[in-house]
């Protein structure tokens, strides 16, 4: 993407007011997305975008400059800026000659989404649409996005770094809307993975949007959700998201180095149900979270965190890993060119149990079933989690009785962790997802096998 | 900033546009500082800048839209190639279009504050200092902060369209924010404040980081309440979440596409009498306050809600001619995408009643101090609502034990009907609502 020798004189550049550390990274992306809204194909949208971001790091200080102008002029201009940001005291370092590496990939893209024809990916909303509605006559309004992206990125750092990453997503979301005696209701699914094209080889638009449709439909009957703490059973996939917020953000090294973590200091502890294997794995073929490096460019590992209920690690990016003289763990990712990297999740999973997932079900007399979560939210500092129920079932004498309305889940991740009394065989990965965290989003995945958590709270309006 | 200014720049782009179509060009340009210390240095420092282009084509009544991160020349050529082809596969739709100018003249809002340009850099990282060991100083039990940043930022935008539209607009902001931490034992809690302004000395690093300590310490000792149906307070910030949520349900977008549950209620009676709401970018004091929206229309005054009476909707060109009706200047975008229908600047109209006599009217309750996972808790299309929510209990009208690990949940329809009273406090935030205390009765509330 950018010329050897114009990477090594920008980083020279960046190191020029004594830093001790300095990174180029470039990226190149491009967009493209169709959507179906109100029963016609509002638009094709497409988008371009390209620039490098440079950072200079002097003992605990960073800084920063991003530009979109890739010729020698603006990237000089930009290292610059980094530099003037991070002065040191010294001469500074000297850049290593560069060392081009290559990570393997997690997964191969047969069909660049790019070569296909606008004309095909607007006839998979029309194909959504229409079997959507087909589903009945009670559903009122349908919305479907085919969207797909191609991230090209380069990374080249003083220490001799160089390397690059290819990254190829293809997601479709539908969602449907029904309207019953007691109002509207929802339904809302999105299928995606780090491929091309091919992902329709194996995605069966039409049932993708039934099964949308029919989740809108069943939520008609839904009555208010119970509120008060009570037994809770994730249903296998959908409720990956639990453990990202309940224990996953507070496992991210800079926020435990910041004292912002209830898990502080206790790697070696149990902390968790025995029951609890819990890893994050950006090498996991075609998951949503993938790549071949991070956006510092080091190679997606596989990490456990928490092996039998004990804690055994934090995720770490490339200056906590120099800061506490750990190995990097591949978990240093950045939004885009424009953005400084921190440590995030890639994939994050339970792994599978030995407990049968229907004895789960019968073994609980009264309680919550969530065969999906929505979105969540963690306080690492507290624990304090919620995360919202878009799919859930009463459960009566050990079975799925009436569909649930929409609600919260909350509880605290430490005592979650203690409070699960089990883990199922069956486990799943759920949708891709978008985490947040400091004003940035990326892209992640989670999974799940059926688990119980003995006591949850749940907020809803029924008493 | 330099020249070519933006809205020549959108000219220019406009002018390539054929016989047989219309173009729309929003150009938007920025530079921005951010900061975050840590135990009295500076830990990030990045400066920036970055300029992009969105183009939107409408020929035979179909729409394309491509965009671009960069002003570069050649890339502004491709990209209008690219919108043009786009617009070939949307569906045909008479009322698509662009705007066209309706004589409402732009409000003039001082939202530029030259000034800006003239701070140095280390006057900023002093700021965000100072700010820090305000916050450290101001109890003994703060035992750090998650994060001290300082930020500003100034864009330029220019809308110009082969319909007559040619607008351009500047702003500047800057804020102060601090997330602390607070320690009694081996419990933890946090308290996130901030200051804003359109430069530096705007700002009030001392009023942030007491509000921060209030914050992070009040909810030391919280404990997990039992289940109860209850009246309760909404802090401002969390009144100016709801409202947000709100607003989506008075977007023509959703009226037009079913998905609002107001759709059917115009002149009727939704929400408690004290509820008057009105949507006004053109108050200065909104810090997302804009004089042109993502069309290139003057933004306005807009009133929502008359005394619980559903008055109005807001509305962008295709939302209003589809529902035969005006735009409000409600088109919300950035470079990177079309415009939509949405709220910037919501305001109820305060009551008279201050926070203290609030509480006392209230007399047991709870005060919702924050909500978390809003916005995963909601369906905006049902009202449905559940959120996760800290506060401190009212006995007597007074505020007497922390509380957390509870849920407050009800439906936005009930909700609105439920609201006895509005606080005099009113208070903008760096967000699409204005905060005002708000007191809601018949709320679920669960816990243990």
């Amino acid at each position: 993407m950018l010329d050897d020798d114009l990477i090594r004189r920008t980083l020279a550049t960046a190191l020029r007011t004594g830093g001790d550390f300095a990174e180029v990274f470039v990226e190149d992306k491009r967009s493209s997305s169709a959507r179906l809204d109100d029963g016609k194909v509002e638009e094709l949208s497409s988008g371009r975008d390209r620039g490098a971001g440079i950072r200079v790091v002097v003992g605990d200080t960073t800084g920063f400059a991003h530009t979109a102008d890739l010729s020698e002029s603006g990237l000089t201009a930009a290292a610059g800026a980094a530099a003037a940001a991070a002065r040191g005291a010294s001469e500074g370092t000297v850049v290593v000659d560069l060392d081009r590496s290559t990570a393997p990939r997690p997964n191969e893209v047969r069909i660049q989404p790019a070569d296909i024809a606008k004309s095909a990916k607007v006839a998979l909303l029309t194909r959504a649409d229409e079997a959507a509605r087909s589903t009945s006559g009670a559903i009122k309004q349908v919305s479907a996005r085919v969207a797909d992206s191609r991230r090209r990125i380069l990374v080249a750092n003083s220490e001799g770094l160089l390397t690059e990453d290819d990254q190829v997503r293809t997601l479709l979301s539908v969602m449907a809307v029904a309207m019953g005696d007691a109002g509207m209701q929802t339904g809302y699914e999105t299928v995606g993975y780090t491929i091309g094209w091919e992902l329709f080889d194996r995605v069966d638009v039409e049932e993708h949007a039934r099964t949308v449709a029919q989740r809108a439909l069943t939520k008609l009957a839904a009555r208010p959700a119970p509120s008060g703490t009570m037994p809770v059973v994730i249903g296998p996939g959908g409720g990956g998201v639990l453990f990202h917020e309940a224990c996953g953000h507070g496992l991210e090294a800079d926020l435990v180095g910041k004292g912002a973590s209830v898990f502080a200091g206790k790697v070696g502890q149990l902390v968790a149900n025995p029951k609890i294997t819990l890893v994050d794995d950006g090498t996991m073929g075609e998951e949503w979270g993938c790549f071949a490096v991070d956006d510092e460019g080091t190679p997606a590992q596989r990490n456990v965190l928490i092996q039998d209920g004990v804690l055994t690690d934090f995720m770490y990016d490339t200056l906590r890993a120099r800061k506490e003289g750990h190995r990097k763990s591949g978990n240093g990712r950045r939004q885009s060119y424009q953005h400084l990297p921190m440590v995030r999740m890639t994939n994050t999973v339970l792994l599978a149990g030995d407990d049968d997932p229907a004895a789960i079900l019968a073994g609980t007399e009264r309680g919550v079933y969530v065969a999906n979560l929505g979105g969540g939210q963690v306080n690492t500092a507290t624990g304090d989690f919620v995360f919202g129920m878009t799919e859930a079932y009463l459960i009566e004498n050990g079975e799925l009785t009436e569909p649930l309305r929409e609600g919260n889940l909350i509880g605290n991740g430490p005592k979650v962790l203690e409070s699960i009394d089990a883990v199922g065989t069956d486990f799943a990965m759920g949708h891709p997802g978008m985490c947040g965290k400091d004003g940035q989003g990326v892209p992640v995945g989670d999974g799940v096998p059926t688990l119980r958590v003995k006591e949850l709270t749940v907020g809803g309006t029924a008493s | 900033m330099s020249s070519p200014s933006l809205v020549e720049l959108a000219e220019q782009v406009c002018s390539w546009a054929g016989d047989d179509e219309q173009v729309e060009v929003y150009v938007g340009r920025g530079r921005e500082t951010q900061i975050r210390v840590y135990e009295g240095a500076v830990e990030k420092l990045a400066t920036a800048d970055s300029a992009g282009v969105g183009i939107r084509v409408v020929r035979d009544h179909r729409q394309g839209f491509a965009y671009a991160g960069t002003l570069d020349e050649a890339i502004l050529a491709e990209t209008l190639a690219d919108a043009r082809d786009n617009a070939a596969f949307g569906d045909p739709d008479e009322a698509l279009g662009l705007a066209i100018p309706d004589g409402v003249a732009v409000p003039p809002l001082d939202l530029f504050r030259p000034g800006l340009a003239d701070f140095a850099t280390e006057a900023k990282v002093d700021l965000a200092l100072e700010l820090e060991r305000a916050v450290r100083g101001a109890d003994a039990r703060i035992v750090g902060l998650e994060a001290c940043d300082y930020e500003d930022g100034s864009t330029e935008t220019a809308v110009v369209t082969t319909t007559g539209i040619r607008v351009e607009s500047a702003e500047t902001y800057c804020y102060l924010s601090a997330d602390a931490l607070a320690t009694v034992g081996d419990e933890t809690q946090t308290g996130f404040w901030f200051s804003l302004g359109r430069q530096p000395d705007e700002l009030d690093a001392a009023a942030c980081a007491a509000e921060v300590a209030v914050r992070a310490t009040r909810m030391l000792g919280a404990t997990k309440p039992a289940s109860a149906r209850t009246t309760v307070v909404l802090d401002p910030f969390v009144t100016a979440q709801f409202l947000g949520l709100f607003g989506f349900a008075l977007s023509g977008e959703q009226v037009l596409k079913g998905r609002s549950f107001l759709a059917d209620r115009m002149g009727e009676t939704v929400g408690a009498p004290v509820l008057t709401l009105v949507e006004d970018p053109t108050n200065a004091l909104a810090m997302s306050a804009t004089g042109t929206d993502g069309e290139g229309l003057a933004t306005r005054r807009v009133p929502l809600l008359d005394a619980g009476v559903l008055a109005g909707f807001v509305h962008d060109s295709y939302t209003a001619r589809r529902l035969g009706s005006a735009s409000t200047g409600s088109a919300v975008r950035g470079f990177s995408s079309t415009p939509s229908v949405g709220t910037r600047a919501l305001a109820l109209t305060p009551g008279d009643r201050s926070p203290e006599q609030l509480l006392d009217d209230v007399g047991d309750g709870v005060l919702i101090a924050s909500v978390a996972g809003l916005h995963s808790g909601v369906n905006p299309v049902s009202g449905d609502f559940s959120t996760g929510a800290e506060g401190i209990r009212i006995v007597g009208g007074a505020l007497t034990e922390p509380l957390r690990e509870f849920t407050i949940a009800s439906t936005l329809q009930r909700m609105l009907a439920d609201v006895q009273a509005v606080g005099n406090d009113i208070a903008w935030l760096p967000m699409g609502a204005a905060g005002v205390s708000l007191v809601v009765a018949d709320v679920s509330l669960s816990g243990r």
